[in-house]
């Protein structure tokens, strides 16, 4: 960023969010500041208000339906197209974790895990059916099957310290499955999560699948918890007060209520339960005749 | 009240004869306690409650009334349990218990359908035919999953979480004991049951089963009482998972008091399902479809078709038909194995399901009811279905759990997914067509968690159930029920 042999002005990034395939800034306005070691101002990040987050929920649930009709086959090759983008842009998300602290190594290691979890996740997408429905044999002339359905629109607030991994490792599993979801960026270190929505819209994830906020979390866990039109909750941490706050608040709609605290994001995170967390069993039946 | 347009031709005079099931081969106690690790024992503060006959509004027994330190005692004793005996057993053998239930179940059959009918007020031929059968089919089901486990969850390990309070309603009675204790059982878990405050019996005569089955005390505590006695067990401190079915209102409260707990819960609350009838249907089977969607169980069923929506060119027609058949079911004595429509469960749910029909009035529907007589004791609905509603009417959004049926049209099969799915609920829904690809159009566009193509309320103990959206969290049934009772881990 210095400017010390006197080339040119290095042009900043402005951080924006990613709502419906757009980078609007918040409607609010207003903005927080993030800040490195040395209290040198890194970048202005968008806080997010109530509003966007309400436009978020109505994104994704319009984008919801064409993105669960989407085959698996296409699920697959976008999110493995997303996994290609990122693998692509490495340098630059390495580069914003070490702004934010990160060791180099530590940085590299997120970042190559990162883009192998999007391939894992990716070659999920046509064959978790497969693992979780079934044949059920009816005691009665009937044939009876159960299959998986997506549970609809998720709201992520997702860790705070794996900035990168984390957001991925929960977005990935969610829309492997025909979800659509809205995360609340890391607090901290936000950066890469909106760099990622970049990668997203250049992997032609069609806008609203992901939509990302940056912002206060303390702010915003309230209303990700009770949004009517919002199906299920993901949250990351955040100790005893504000499981019983999302708890509680999800009530309202019965939401599913999805906790993951203390994971290990760089080891515990790979399984098709991660998908299945967020999916319906519908079964159904229809007469034999014999 | 509207006459039908024509009538099925019995050539009047058909009168069918009393055919009561008798009642002497059953045996009810004066009074009941509560189970409590393995033995009956009398509640801590000696209160009881009557348990009656909604057909005759007669004394059945009187029931024990469980506090907060009955329910304490039975959490203990549970744990108990589970920390010596049940946790610790080999799974196999925990399976040869379970199979032992179901086998006495079936062996005791017929006194549990009649105890059911009295209780309950479901007519004998439904609790003969399909209650307690269907009851002892999920233990027999379930048991063969005990020592089975580590193939229900590819790559995980499956530990019991310990001990599950359960809290099921009086529509069902013992089959829903059977759906919550079964596959607890099965996965190493020990229970606390509270069964509803107006069924109490069936669950008091299980429990008389699992003693004579010789499960190790504690395994199953069975807790009598009302509103209250839920409360406790799902506030209580040493409870690991609860798993409750009853109203989308209770289960709200309860996910809110779950808050902040390391509680697991299931929950089964309450359904509007859409019946959808297109014109290229077989309609004669679809009015016998729509029949048993609303008037099974006296439409106390969470997954009723309360609502049917019929295709425009066929509405008519469908309608007729229905009314027609609506004036042969018989509303009586549910001893009488003649009887389609027993009695309504309690005074208050009468009094429940009379207010929708005034407020289906007050907002412009038309009513029509059979016209068949009603005994001049107990609680009775007439079989009633309301024409001219509309998406908002509280009669189509809201659960009646009643004979009650909301009757919509529509002319493309776009406008029926909508509608189906335009109600908070996501239980069940129901579609009649001959058309294969419609078919498979359709069941994937609604938003609900159990489709019946061309049939409707069929149960099955392999067959998963639970709901979409505000009709609850996790399945109960099939392989997918018994992810309520595990906790996965790496293997």
């Amino acid at each position: 960023m210095s400017a010390k042999k006197n080339r040119r002005i290095a042009v900043a990034k402005t951080y924006k969010i990613y709502i419906g395939g757009k980078f609007p800034r918040t409607e609010s306005g207003r903005y927080f500041t993030l800040e490195d070691k040395q209290g040198n101002v890194i970048a202005n990040l968008c806080r997010s208000s109530r509003k966007d987050f309400r436009n978020a929920v109505v994104a994704a649930r319009k984008a919801q339906p064409g993105w669960a009709k989407a085959s698996a086959y296409l699920r697959g090759q976008i999110l493995y197209r997303t996994a290609e983008m990122l693998e692509g842009r490495r340098e630059q998300f390495v580069a914003e974790l070490v702004l934010q602290a990160s060791t180099q190594r530590a940085a590299e290691q997120e970042v190559d895990l990162s883009i192998d979890r999007l391939i894992y996740f990716a070659g999920w997408t046509d064959k978790y059916q497969q693992v979780f429905s079934a044949v059920n044999p009816v005691n009665s002339s009937h044939f009876n099957f159960s299959v998986l359905e997506p549970t609809g629109v998720v709201s992520m607030l997702v860790p705070d310290s794996s900035s990168l991994l984390g957001l991925i490792s929960n977005v990935a599993p969610a829309i492997a499955g025909g979800n659509t979801c809205i995360a609340l960026a890391s607090e901290s270190k936000p950066l890469c999560a909106v760099s990622f929505a970049e990668v997203l819209h250049a992997a032609d994830v069609p806008g609203g699948v992901v939509n990302i906020l940056t912002g206060f979390r303390s702010e915003l866990t309230e209303f990700f918890a009770s949004h009517m039109d919002v199906n299920a909750v993901i949250y990351c941490d955040g100790g005893k007060a504000v499981a019983k706050t999302v708890q509680e608040l999800a009530a309202n709609n019965i939401k599913r209520v999805i906790a993951r605290s203390r994971m290990d994001w760089s080891g515990d995170a790979e399984n098709p339960y991660l998908i299945r967390d967020t999916q319906e069993v519908k079964t159904t039946w229809h007469p034999i005749g014999n | 009240m509207a006459t039908p347009e024509y009538k099925l031709a019995f050539d009047g005079g058909w009168e069918y004869d009393p055919a009561p099931e008798s009642t002497d081969h059953i045996s009810v106690r004066k009074r009941y306690g509560l189970f409590i690790n393995g033995e009956f024992v009398a509640p801590e503060k000696g209160r009881y409650f009557d348990t009656i006959n909604p057909a005759n509004e007669e004394k059945l027994s009187r029931v024990a009334d469980a506090s907060e330190a009955d329910v304490d005692k039975a959490v203990r004793a549970a744990r108990e349990a589970y920390r010596t005996t049940w946790g610790r057993m080999k799974p196999a053998e925990r399976g040869k218990y379970i199979y032992r239930i179901a086998r006495i179940m079936q062996e005791r059959s017929r006194e549990f359908s009649v105890i059911e009918s009295l209780d309950g007020g479901k007519p004998i031929r439904e609790s003969r035919d399909v209650d307690i059968p269907l009851a002892a089919a999920h233990f027999f089901y379930y048991a063969g999953w005990a020592d089975k486990l580590e193939y229900a969850f590819p790559g995980r390990s499956a530990k019991p979480l310990g001990v599950a309070g359960q809290i099921i309603p009086w529509n069902f009675p013992l089959l829903m004991a059977a759906w919550k204790i079964a596959p607890a059982l099965a996965c190493g878990n020990t229970v606390v049951l509270k069964p509803a405050e107006t069924t109490p019996l069936t669950a008091l005569k299980l429990a008389e089963v699992i003693a004579e089955a010789g499960l190790p005390p504690g395994v199953v505590n069975i807790v009598t009482g009302a509103g209250k006695t839920g409360a406790a067990l799902v506030q209580h401190p040493g409870i690991d998972k609860i798993a409750f079915t009853g109203s989308t209102n209770v289960g709200r409260i309860i996910q809110k008091a779950l808050a902040g707990t390391n509680k697991k819960y299931t929950l089964e609350l309450g359904g509007k399902a859409a019946n959808i009838i297109f014109a290229d249907a077989a309609i004669d089977q679809a009015v016998e479809g729509i029949v048993n969607a609303i008037f099974f169980n006296q439409g106390h069923v969470c997954c009723a078709g309360s609502r049917l929506l019929v295709q425009e060119s066929v509405a008519d027609e469908v309608i007729a038909k229905l009314k027609d058949r609506m004036e042969t079911l018989i509303v009586g004595d549910p001893l009488d194995k003649n009887t389609d429509i027993g009695a309504i469960n309690s005074m208050m749910q009468l009094e429940k399901i009379q207010s929708y029909l005034k407020i289906g009035k007050a907002e412009g529907a038309e009513m029509h009811q059979s016209s068949c007589r009603l005994p001049k004791r107990g609680y009775w609905c007439r079989p009633t279905i309301f024409t001219g509603v509309s998406q908002s009417n509280r009669v189509v959004q809201e659960e009646i759990f009643g004979p009650v049926l909301a009757i919509q049209t529509f002319r493309h099969h776009d406008e029926a997914v909508m509608k189906a799915n335009n109600t908070p609920y996501g239980l069940s829904g129901g579609i009649w067509t001959d058309k294969g690809a419609k078919i498979f159009k359709i069941t994937q566009s609604l938003r609900a968690g159990v489709i019946w193509a061309n049939t409707f309320n069929k149960f099955d103990p392999t067959s998963p159930f639970g709901g979409y959206k505000e009709s609850g969290v996790g399945r109960e049934g099939g392989l997918h029920g018994l992810d309520a009772y595990v906790k996965l881990g790496a293997q």
